[in-house]
């Protein structure tokens, strides 16, 4: 708006109408001398405005290479194919120009160290208020207003002194807040979060949490999470999404994949979640340790580390079974 | 982490299992900030101030909180890598660093550290079996000897000696480093081991694993643990006995059903409400502090925590409270408002 | 990996099978084989360091004879085919022979440097404070003055002469190779591993020998590398000036000083030493580089 102010959208039926962000069959290869690894193989998911789904895994899952697959940030000798439609529009393979556009606009990001993934030579306010006039093409005073409102909407006080700090001179916290305020600057309508409150103190994390929950109720944007805590899923999802060894395993509501786990590794990873009510007992952990990409098992490549694991599993790929209420699982069991 | 304390005694013991493993009084030590034109002190980072416990044999104590409070300069404080500014420290029963106390130099063979996992905790140019082997050899051992209780010590650890003995660090897991720190740390028998965020870095398939192994060594060697982690699960599952840090300061320290269950201080109750719930229909619904964690480099005065305390009055800025007891003898909490203390029981219930 | 009890049976059995595996240099060496530039480069100075060494089997003349009636023949004279220098001497003979002054002028002083340098520089970067403070600041002084002119006004007070150009070169390097010791053990000083090592109740010289200096070694080994070429040049620039070596002595400096006002006479065969000077030099620097890359461990092996 010429004045400044930011519209956020109106809430709409969250049900009729075209994903916010729809990924089908998305596999990312990467070429290396010995072999070519895929570090995502055939991940899908679609995603509504207002809607979060959590990609829940370890590391080495793949998760963080599939946002940054969705954003275009992976080097050019990566192998990128499947389908991805950001309300409609096909991303891959977009000219480096379309994407740009589109980065920072309509999706955008934000990361798991804020003092790295901000610029350090420039104010918190410099970086705002260029995003914004970059995007939109608005002047110099307007960006700033709409700059120091957004800092204001995410909670950080004497926001317009904030403005002139550098990345260096603010907390931990307040760094996130601002790069998310980055992220949110031009109202996206898909926003990334690549463990955004991992390296956080739990009394900001839950801050954090708490005021991307209310965002999202007010900007209307889709989130895609990526973590691997399951107290953080649990704080923020709508959808959870499990990933092991660049695939999802098993995908559902919150609820059913925390009260009921279909997957033996979500089951798995579930299990051996410490708190205190375990206290005195040994943990469940899971036995092994997470699968070298470039040397998987034949068939499923959980079936080591699996309990339940049978001949079956390692004849070919596990099937995907989904029910009616969308809930999928990659196993051979549920078949 | 059982609670009683184990009865096998150790022949290095003195004073039986009344007497506290080890006895912090007073703890304190400051950084100064230098920076401005000549290098000058231009702060002060008050990085550990006036902290006190005791650790008894056999147990595990928690220490939790958030960055900034201490928790790992007091680590390092306990194994001197850092020299205190003042304290007092009392290894089962022998003040330290006294004539006829007990040297630092005896101590760390009784007392060691485990690392949090980063590729800088292991010597990237020796073998697993030399960086275990080391600190034997430093003390004496032949390297014959050290060579084999090395690997002894790996096959216990989980990491079959064959395989993993001549391996170089870059070569391991993140895992099965933290295993080689752990064995490091047990290669000179210690009776007391500080785990300062052991378990932090790792997947929680990992993580689940390596404490099952923490829990198997202390049965076996009848260690003391004092376990430090911002984690406060991990604290709770772990841990006997619990002291919470803030900005340097004990708040509050009791047993682990205490502390988690009836907490007294504002501090402790925020902390454990900001825990991510495991339930999705009982989520957060609003953040109990607000703010990041102030900076250790010129703390408030007084109570170092009431410049975002609901209860704080007038006293709490002008001298630090004491660590007094509530009802319970064991629960100690450090709070001037009797009020306050009562509203968090009562809101945590 | 099954976190059970000790059986002392299966610990000795898996002893008795124990494996080496590879070690860190050993490593580094089979990378530096896979880099073809470093090869390359490794062929030429292996060929240099040869003729260098068997000059008097490789040459075809003698450094020292010559006739003044054959002074500065063409590249291609009979019996000479590389010409022959201002003296008539045999230049192909005097470069193999310059070769042995050359060599050891760029290898010596960076050796002795490293020794006296790297010393003074583990000291200062894993003591620190007060020591660290004065090691420093004498560095400093010394490394304020441009090393040319340090190493000309050192041998200008020692005298000419090979030994006095060495021992020369060697001061002049000292700071330099003290500085990056110093920077590199202060970095590694602070690493987990050496505070673990510390805890376990180890002297300071004991952690210094054990954990700091294999680590310090690499980098501080690579920046040598390169300043052997430096040294090589500075040496060759010293008895261009008339420090240093002396004519008639064969060293590559001297040829190209002597040679000098032969450049509009026979340029090809003035610009000789210099071009051994210059390809000597890359091929060092070269081998740096790839020494370098080769170090690079982390975890990409």
């Amino acid at each position: 708006m010429p004045d400044g102010t930011v519209i956020s959208p109106m809430p709409e039926p969250a049900s009729i109408e075209a994903p916010a962000l729809d990924v089908a069959g998305l596999t990312v290869r990467f070429r290396r001398r010995e072999a070519t690894v895929a570090a995502v193989s055939d991940v899908s998911f679609a995603l509504r405005r207002r809607e979060t789904l959590t990609i829940l895994g370890e590391s080495g899952s793949g998760k963080s290479v599939t946002l940054k697959a969705l954003l275009g940030l992976l080097p050019a000798y990566t192998e990128i194919t499947g389908s991805v439609r950001l309300a409609g529009q096909p991303l891959l393979g977009l000219p480096a120009g379309e994407l740009a556009k589109l980065r920072g606009q309509r999706i955008s990001m934000v990361f798991q160290e804020p003092i790295t993934a901000l610029d350090p030579v420039y104010t918190i306010g410099k970086q705002i208020t260029e995003t914004i006039i970059r995007h939109e093409g608005v002047d110099e005073t307007t960006a700033r207003n709409r700059a120091r409102t957004l800092l204001e909407r995410m909670r950080i006080p004497a926001a317009e002194r904030r403005l002139g700090n550098y990345p260096h001179e603010m907390s931990g916290g307040m760094r996130q807040r601002a790069m998310i305020a980055l992220a949110l600057a031009c109202s996206p309508d898909v926003l990334l979060a690549d463990e955004p409150t991992t390296a956080l103190d739990v009394t900001v994390q839950i801050q954090i949490l708490h005021l991307l929950r209310q965002l999202q109720e007010e900007f209307g944007m889709a989130i895609v999470f990526v973590t691997h805590d399951v107290g953080v899923a649990a704080e923020i999802s709508d959808r959870v999404a499990v990933m092991y060894a660049g695939r999802f395993v098993e995908t559902g509501s919150v609820r059913e994949i925390i009260r009921a786990p279909r997957h033996p590794y979500t089951a798995g990873l579930l299990g051996c979640a410490v708190h205190g009510g375990r206290r005195g007992s040994a943990l469940t952990a899971i036995p092994g340790g997470p699968p070298d990409l470039a040397a998987l098992p034949p068939g499923c490549a959980f079936a080591p580390r699996c309990k339940y694991a049978v001949e079956h599993c390692r004849l070919g790929d596990p099937p995907v079974v989904t029910k009616s209420d969308g809930h999928m699982v990659r196993c051979v069991r549920e078949a | 982490m059982i609670s009683a304390p184990t009865a096998m005694l150790d022949p290095r013991d003195r004073g039986g299992p009344a007497q506290p493993l080890l006895t912090v009084e007073g703890l304190r030590k400051h950084f100064p900030v230098r920076g401005g034109f000549l290098n000058r002190r231009i702060g002060t980072v008050h990085a550990v101030d006036d902290v006190s416990f005791a650790v008894r044999k056999g147990e595990t104590l928690g220490i939790v909180g958030e960055s900034g409070c201490g928790k790992s300069t007091t680590a390092r404080l306990l194994m001197r890598l850092i020299e205190p500014d003042a304290g007092e420290i009392i290894f089962d029963g022998d003040p330290l660093g006294v004539q006829s106390g007990i040297s630092v130099n005896e101590m760390r063979r009784q007392m060691q550290l485990v690392f949090q996992d980063s590729y800088s905790s292991l010597n990237p140019r020796m073998t697993i079996a030399e960086t275990i082997a080391y600190a034997p050899r430093i003390h004496g051992m032949k390297r014959p000897a050290a060579i084999e209780r090395a690997e002894a010590l790996l096959a216990q650890s989980g990491l079959d000696p064959a395989r993993f003995a001549r391996r170089y660090p870059h070569e391991l897991s993140g895992g099965q480093r933290q295993r080689v720190n752990i064995a490091r740390a047990l290669a000179l028998n210690p009776r007391l081991v500080i785990l300062d965020e052991a378990v932090s870095a790792l997947d929680k398939s990992i993580e689940a694993q390596m404490l099952n192994l923490l829990a198997e060594f202390q049965r076996h060697f009848s260690l003391t643990y004092i376990f430090i982690s911002h984690d406060l699960n991990v604290v709770e599952y772990v841990s006997d006995r619990i002291l919470v840090m803030y900005l340097g300061h004990v708040v509050e320290t009791g047993p682990v059903a205490a502390i988690y269950e009836t907490p007294r201080h504002p501090y402790t109750r925020a902390l454990l409400a900001s825990k991510p719930t495991l339930d999705p229909d009982r989520r957060t619904t609003e953040p109990p502090l607000v703010g990041d964690p102030p900076s250790p480099i010129d703390p408030p005065s007084g109570c170092r925590f009431r410049t975002r305390c609901a209860f704080a009055q007038a006293i709490c800025a002008e001298m630090a409270p004491p660590l007094l007891t509530c009802d319970d003898p064991e629960h100690l909490v450090a709070c001037h408002i009797p009020e306050a203390q009562a509203a968090v029981a009562a809101a945590h219930a | 990996m099954a976190d059970t009890a000790i059986s002392s049976a299966a610990i000795l059995a898996a002893l008795a099978t124990a494996r080496p595996a590879s070690g860190y240099w050993r490593n580094v060496g089979k990378r530096l084989a896979r880099d073809p530039v470093t090869i390359a480069v490794s062929l030429v100075l292996l060929g240099i360091i040869f003729i260098a060494v068997f000059a008097p089997l490789v040459s075809t003349g003698h450094p020292y004879d010559g006739s003044v009636l054959h002074r500065l023949a063409p590249i291609g004279a009979p019996g000479h085919w590389l010409g022959t220098d201002e003296g008539g001497r045999d230049l192909w003979t005097r470069l193999c022979y310059g070769g042995r002054l050359s060599l050891l002028a760029g290898i010596i002083p960076v050796s002795a440097a490293l020794c006296v340098g790297g010393g003074l520089g583990l000291l200062a970067g894993y003591i620190g404070g007060a020591v660290n403070t004065v090691i420093m600041r004498v560095m400093d002084v010394f490394y304020a003055f441009p090393s040319v002119l340090l190493a000309i006004a050192i041998c200008g007070v020692l005298g000419n002469g090979f030994g006095n150009a060495v021992l020369a070169l060697s001061i002049v390097f000292v700071p330099p190779l003290t500085r990056i010791t110093e920077t590199v053990t202060a970095q590694t000083r602070r690493l987990d591993f050496v505070e673990a090592a510390r805890a376990s109740g180890s002297t300071a010289f004991q952690v210094m020998r054990h954990h700091v200096l294999a680590n310090v070694l690499g980098p501080v080994l690579v920046y040598a590398t390169s300043l052997i070429s430096l040294s090589i040049i500075l040496s060759a620039g010293l008895s261009f000036l008339g420090l240093g070596v002396t004519p008639p002595q064969p060293e590559w400096g001297v040829m190209l000083n002597a040679l000098r006002s032969a450049i509009y006479v026979q340029p090809y065969v003035a610009a000789l030493p210099g071009l051994m000077i210059f390809a000597t030099s890359m091929c060092f620097n070269l081998m740096s580089d790839g020494l370098r890359s080769a170090m690079d461990v982390k975890l990409n092996a």
